[in-house]
């Protein structure tokens, strides 16, 4: 088990500048700190939020840490790189990592991860009679935020075996890119709410309801089920409700645990945003949320910010100065370059303004911002550039 | 002309960050042409339209959003927007299809309701897809609902797109027969058909390009009719390429940019020459990531329409726009 959590209602990162309303995250001293065991890499779609992990990755690594990181959904050829075009639920190790420490990645396979836990808990017999039903293959490859349950459960036997071997002493994981931002907290108690709902209640003890106006009710809700759906449907369910049953408890308990090991004190979330209005929105929503639930959170990183042009120019100026030698020489170089730079700072502004309107909102998070690369990340190369922003990054404002 | 006249329905998927909402609603604004009527429809549940538009929340119900982009004589349609959600569509279905007053309740609250629309996979989708279906089919028959021209989906992930569309499959192993079963067939035979183009939207960069290209490959391979690939966010096209490649190899004219400044009226301070040509270069370097993203989107061999980036953002002038652009490139 994890160390015990201390009443800290959320964490801000250690090198909180003072005067300043939320500081820089720091994120070195984040990954040097030994006391941090889990960094939770959470986020929207489409933010980076795959590279940032990888990238934290192979920073703490290089800093001489043991890492593994758990990573989603990986780009091609960023998998390739790091070895894990395979996805055989397995981490492997990184070649290429420089110093003492060590990287070992893998891809999450959520099936296959489902399969193991149903095969940890439930009689050969019993196991095969779920791997086998309907329901249970369309759950466990495409029921919205069984990815999400399936990363946290990862997690958890990572830490355990890392606990117990010593194998590693960082574990860096990637969430999924959840339809709600909530999904991968909310995962493991939907689905033990799912098998204690009055519903699957209902199906497990069809025969002998406990009163006759329930059993009167859901005569006429299999009735009416059996209408739309089809009565194999039903029957289908019935077995998989039954046969999950049996492994239920084990589920629960292990979501428990998972859950008790995302709030413990060596865990921390890094919320991963672009300087755009819906992916902060939702860098909003998680904040929030992790700070309601009491979750570590170290902090904010806003991916692809526009690199700053610095100097005095201001838009307007330059635009009138476009607008004039335009006059005189349509073609003129010196004019588009103008414009270039006043499209650049007009872009800077506006993300800034998103950044400090989300300080504002949220005075407590340390943010690290990171500039947009020109191209992709898909080497070790690459990861080590994105780790050297990400470790020396100043909160712009 | 339109390149999709005979399309009743347009959906709109892409990359998480490519801008797939922004791409739907200037599409929806771009089809609502003098005299015609278009829904523009979300499904994932976080009011996207309404943040875009600057309207209250929607509800489970067609609203009147906005007019179209106004034609050359000012002439415009209307555009309605529609927030459907799986729980009020599948009651919906049931009191629709089946009269199912009483028990309708009772699925409600035995949490069947909830069990089938988050728990149950495909169920889910096949409400969705459900509501737009009807949506697009309706025709005078339906007494009071409005007939659409053209329906315009706000579609879930390109990485999704597909077992999102093929709903008959996912519910394959589930429902075997049935009326569910019968009615998720004739909503494939729509989307199958040339009255449905799925649009993607990128943006030029590796990692996008390659999901549209990987999306384009699994739609086809489920036999849903590919449309146009939307290039959104491009960036400003203030250089020529021989400036461009001048700015890459560092050999733009210098002493001519300073007199050029000056005769601007600008100050020359130490740093702006320095400071141009510096974001100079890393805009070539950027604008030639992008034409090399450019021809592989190209080789995709569907049409393509380009917006710009806005760099101030977007706002409903913009939408339009971004509306009248994908007019011009003949998306509308």
């Amino acid at each position: 088990m994890a160390r015990s959590s201390t009443q800290r209602p959320s964490r801000v990162g250690p090198a909180t500048a003072p005067g300043r309303r939320a500081g820089a995250l720091d994120v070195d001293a984040l990954l040097d700190d030994p006391t941090t065991g889990i960094i939770v890499c959470c986020g929207s779609g489409g933010v980076g939020k795959t590279t940032t992990s990888a990238a934290l990755a192979l920073r703490a690594a290089e800093r001489g840490r043991k890492v593994v990181v758990l990573t989603i959904d990986p780009a091609r050829r960023l998998a390739q790189s790091m070895g894990i075009e395979e996805l055989d639920n397995t981490p492997r190790p990184v070649t290429g990592v420089e110093g003492t420490g060590s990287l070992d990645a893998m891809m999450l396979d959520m099936k296959r991860t489902f399969d193991e836990v149903v095969l940890s808990q439930a009689s050969p017999e019993k196991a095969q009679q779920i791997l086998a039903n309907p329901f249970y293959i369309a759950l466990s490859s495409s029921f919205a935020g069984t990815q999400e349950y399936m990363a946290m459960e990862k997690l958890g036997q990572i830490h355990r075996d890392a606990q117990a071997s010593g194998t590693y002493d960082l574990i860096v994981v990637d969430t999924p890119p959840s339809r709600s931002a909530l999904d991968f907290l909310d995962a493991p108690e939907r689905l033990s709410s799912f098998l204690d709902g009055r519903f699957v209640r209902l199906l497990l003890v069809p025969a002998k309801g406990p009163a006759k106006l329930m059993t009167a009710g859901l005569g006429l809700i299999t009735n009416a089920l059996t209408k739309v759906l089809g009565a194999q449907f039903l029957k289908d369910l019935q077995t998989f409700v039954t046969a999950l049953d049996t492994v239920f408890g084990g589920f629960r308990q292990r979501a428990q645990q998972t859950y008790s090991l995302l709030k413990a004190d060596g865990t921390a979330f890094l919320v991963v945003a672009a300087p755009e209005p819906d992916a902060l929105r939702e860098a909003e929503y998680f904040v929030e949320r992790l700070s309601e639930d009491d979750m570590p959170l170290a902090g904010l990183v806003v991916n692809r910010a526009s690199p700053d042009p610095g100097g005095e120019l201001s838009a307007d100026e330059a635009m009138t100065a476009a607008e004039r030698l335009r006059r005189t020489d349509p073609a003129s170089l010196t004019a588009g370059l103008l414009r270039l730079h006043a499209d650049r700072v007009r872009m800077v502004q506006r993300e800034r303004a998103l950044r400090d309107r989300f300080a504002t909102a949220h005075p407590q998070v340390a943010t690290a911002v990171v500039p947009a690369l020109a191209g992709d990340v898909h080497d070790l190369h690459g990861l080590r550039t994105v780790g050297a922003l990400l470790g020396q990054t100043v909160a712009g404002s | 002309m339109s390149d999709w006249g005979k399309v009743r329905l347009h959906v709109v998927t892409g990359k998480g960050g490519t801008g797939k909402s922004t791409v739907a609603s200037a599409l929806a604004l771009a089809l609502a042409t003098r005299g015609k009527n278009v829904l523009l429809c979300e499904v994932e549940g976080r009011q996207g339209i309404a943040r875009m538009f600057d309207v209250d929340p929607l509800p489970y119900q067609e609203r009147r959003l906005t007019t179209g982009l106004p034609d050359a004589d000012g002439g415009r349609g209307v555009v309605h927007a529609l927030h459907i959600d799986a729980e009020s569509a599948l009651l919906e279905y049931l009191s629709m299809y089946y009269r199912l007053g009483r028990a309708g309740k009772a699925l409600d609250r035995f949490g069947v309701i909830e069990f089938a629309t988050t728990i149950a996979p495909g169920v889910r989708d096949v409400l969705l897809t459900g509501k737009v279906y009807e949506a697009v089919q309706r025709n005078s028959r339906n007494k009071g609902a409005i007939e659409y021209d053209a329906v315009v989906l706000d579609a879930p992930p390109t990485g999704r797109i597909t077992q999102f569309l093929n709903v008959s499959n996912e519910l394959a192993g589930l429902a075997k027969v049935g009326p569910i079963k019968s009615q998720s067939d004739t909503m494939m035979t729509l989307f199958r058909s040339p009255r449905t183009a799925v649009h993607l939207v990128t943006v030029l960069e590796e990692m996008p390009v390659q999901e549209t290209a990987d999306g384009i490959t699994e739609l086809r391979a489920a036999r849903l009719p590919v449309g146009g690939v939307v290039v959104n966010q491009v960036r400003p096209r203030d250089l020529t390429d021989e400036q461009l490649s001048a700015a890459r190899a560092g050999t733009l004219d210098r002493t001519r940019i300073e007199q050029d400044l000056t005769d601007g009226g600008l100050e020359v301070g130490p740093g702006l020459v320095d400071g141009l040509l510096a974001e100079a270069a890393d805009h070539a370097e950027r604008r030639a990531l992008e034409d090399s993203q450019r021809d592989l989107v190209a080789a995709l061999d569907v049409p393509s329409y380009e917006l710009p980036r806005m760099a101030g953002g977007i706002d409903l002038g913009g939408l339009y726009e971004l509306a009248g652009l994908l007019r011009e490139q003949g998306m509308a």
